[in-house]
């Protein structure tokens, strides 16, 4: 039949997922709980953790805490729209029935995972604008000086998010009642930040700490943001010694990869104890 | 391609040792309204759920507008509507907005505005999800249920918490779509509902089809006694008979003139529904 090639045309998935983005957009925005927590609360600790340690300079190397931080809110960001977001938002709409509603329409459901994915992207951009001007305005951030920092951060921000959007797909089973997800889910959010360098300057935790962060994503997106909005000098501060920009895109792929098997295998459409 | 909408051949559906659906066969042609009738936990849903491809079926055959639900693909799916109970998503978008959407998923949609007036939703196009009624709620769901056009229509207990008044719209609206020729599977509790939209009633018990007819003929309704009442003496009276024109034409020589307070009442459906499952229950204990 022809009609069964229209349907599943890749311009039709396209096309369907652009209009997913725009629901899940206004849900994610006018869900205030969503709002708040994946969105305003970033901002909130800017605010705080930058006022309270903002002056204080970090040894000799001429940069404010405010600053180092700034960079590891803008990397968490990348955890918040995207895998703390998604992680919370799927089990409520295993459980509150749409996606069976979805399952039940001629929707491909790679337009579901499309919309998913620029749900994230918007939200992610929206964030880190306001995350910088915030920055600019109250701490002394400055944008990025150079081409090769707008591309770190273009790549770093795009690679991150597709990593953590697929693992947020992946973890969305972890939660056994949509209602209780934010609990199961928020505590990863929160220690990866205390241990990967974004409350604490990551130099100063306890060796072994730093090596079972250096597993995860959220290290290596903070330091690579800290490359696109430090002066270069700061590089001599990291662990290594300089930004290991290729060690993060490496780790940052295989989490890619990690994600995209996980996804697919952990995925379910139903509750937990239902069938199909 | 069959010329039947629905055809189950002894379907069965286990759960390790219990049988939700245990050898149903039912055959729904096109254009036809069928509802289901049966208690909570008789398998109604399964069904259902199995015919729209929700569940997969531990034995029988399964035909729905000729493709196997099992591997119904998008083309398929675009031709059905479906209405399932309980939903609580899309609270933080509009009656619009959803309605808006969800058109864009099929190939050939109604007028999403025409569909929002014809759920009678035009007043609440604006209002976000979460604030509508129970009722409201539930024609929205319709709404996405038809808004794609469909051929044929799954409705899962549609008017639970509709007043008096929205569930005669909701009929209207349903009477309108089978003149359309759209078959549809209808679930409900409401035996006034069965009786007003469905060409034939399936009685469901213990995953069984106990009882298939139209509502007029299940369990020879048509023929059994009628119930005649009238006022003698100052008193109702009460007679139960098989022949209730004999018998009233016997009475009518008794009085002159009218007879005061006559009725002849027919087993209702639900009287019918009532003795079916007891009967059933009875049999299989």
């Amino acid at each position: 039949m022809t009609t069964r090639n229209s349907l599943s045309s890749p311009a039709r998935t396209v096309r369907l997922g652009v209009s997913r983005a725009r629901i899940e957009l206004l849900q994610f925005f006018r869900d205030r709980e969503s709002a708040v927590f994946n969105f305003a609360l970033p901002m909130i600790l800017l605010v705080i953790f930058g006022s309270v340690f903002g002056g204080q300079e970090l040894g000799n190397s001429g940069i404010t805490f405010a600053q180092y931080f700034v960079a590891g809110m803008i990397a968490s960001g990348i955890l918040y729209t995207s895998f703390q977001n998604l992680a919370i938002a799927i089990p409520m709409e295993r459980e509150d029935g749409t996606l069976k509603r979805l399952a039940g329409t001629p929707l491909p459901r790679a337009s579901y995972f499309i919309g998913k994915f620029g749900m994230v992207l918007v939200a992610y951009i929206a964030q880190v604008t306001l995350l910088i001007v915030v920055g600019m305005i109250f701490f002394g951030i400055e944008l990025p000086q150079s081409a090769f920092q707008w591309f770190t951060f273009t790549w770093v921000s795009v690679l991150g998010l597709i990593a953590c959007t697929l693992l947020g797909i992946a973890y969305s089973v972890v939660p056994r009642h949509g209602r209780g997800a934010s609990a199961v889910v928020a505590p990863v959010v929160i220690v990866l930040q205390f241990t990967s360098g974004v409350f604490f300057v990551f130099t100063d935790l306890p060796t072994w700490m730093q090596d079972v962060a250096s597993i995860f994503p959220l290290r290596w997106l903070a330091q690579a943001m800290r490359s696109v909005f430090l002066p270069d000098v700061a590089a001599a501060g990291e662990v290594g010694g300089s930004w290991e920009l290729g060690t993060a895109f490496v780790v940052l792929l295989i989490w890619t990869v990690l994600g995209a098997v996980l996804a697919t295998l952990a995925f379910r459409w139903s509750p937990r104890g239902k069938d199909s | 391609m069959s010329n039947l909408a629905i055809r189950a051949d002894d379907v069965h559906k286990f759960y390790g040792p219990l049988a939700a659906v245990d050898g149903i066969s039912l055959q729904v042609a096109h254009g036809e309204c069928v509802a289901l009738l049966g208690p909570n936990g008789a398998g109604k849903t399964t069904l259902t759920e199995i015919l729209e491809g929700y569940r997969d079926r531990s034995s029988g055959s399964a035909d729905v507008l000729g493709v196997d639900p099992q591997h119904g693909g998008l083309a398929w799916r675009a031709r059905l509507g479906i209405v399932l109970q309980t939903d609580r998503d899309l609270g933080d978008i509009t009656v619009r907005e959803a309605v808006h959407h969800f058109a864009g998923y099929y190939p050939d949609p109604a007028d999403p505005d025409a569909v929002i007036a014809a759920v009678g939703l035009t007043e609440k196009a604006t209002t976000r999800n979460d604030r509508l009624s129970g009722g409201q709620r539930r024609r929205l769901d319709v709404a996405l249920g038809i808004i794609g056009q469909p051929e044929l229509l799954f409705l899962d207990e549609p008017t639970t918490g509709f007043d008096p008044e929205a569930r005669r719209g909701f009929w209207d609206l349903i009477t309108n779509l089978k003149q359309n020729g759209t078959t549809i599977l209808l679930t409900t509790h409401y035996l006034d509902e069965a009786e007003a939209l469905a060409d034939r009633v399936a009685v469901i018990a213990r995953g069984k089809i106990i009882a298939c007819d139209t509502p007029s003929q299940l369990g020879r309704r048509s023929t059994s006694q009628a119930t005649v009442t009238w006022i003698e003496h100052g008193q109702t009276q009460i007679e139960h008979t098989d022949k209730p024109t004999a018998f009233v034409a016997e009475l009518s020589q008794r009085f002159t003139g009218e007879i005061a307070g006559l009725t002849i009442r027919r087993t209702s459906l639900e009287d019918t529904y009532l003795r079916l499952i007891n009967e059933h229950d009875g049999a299989a204990s």
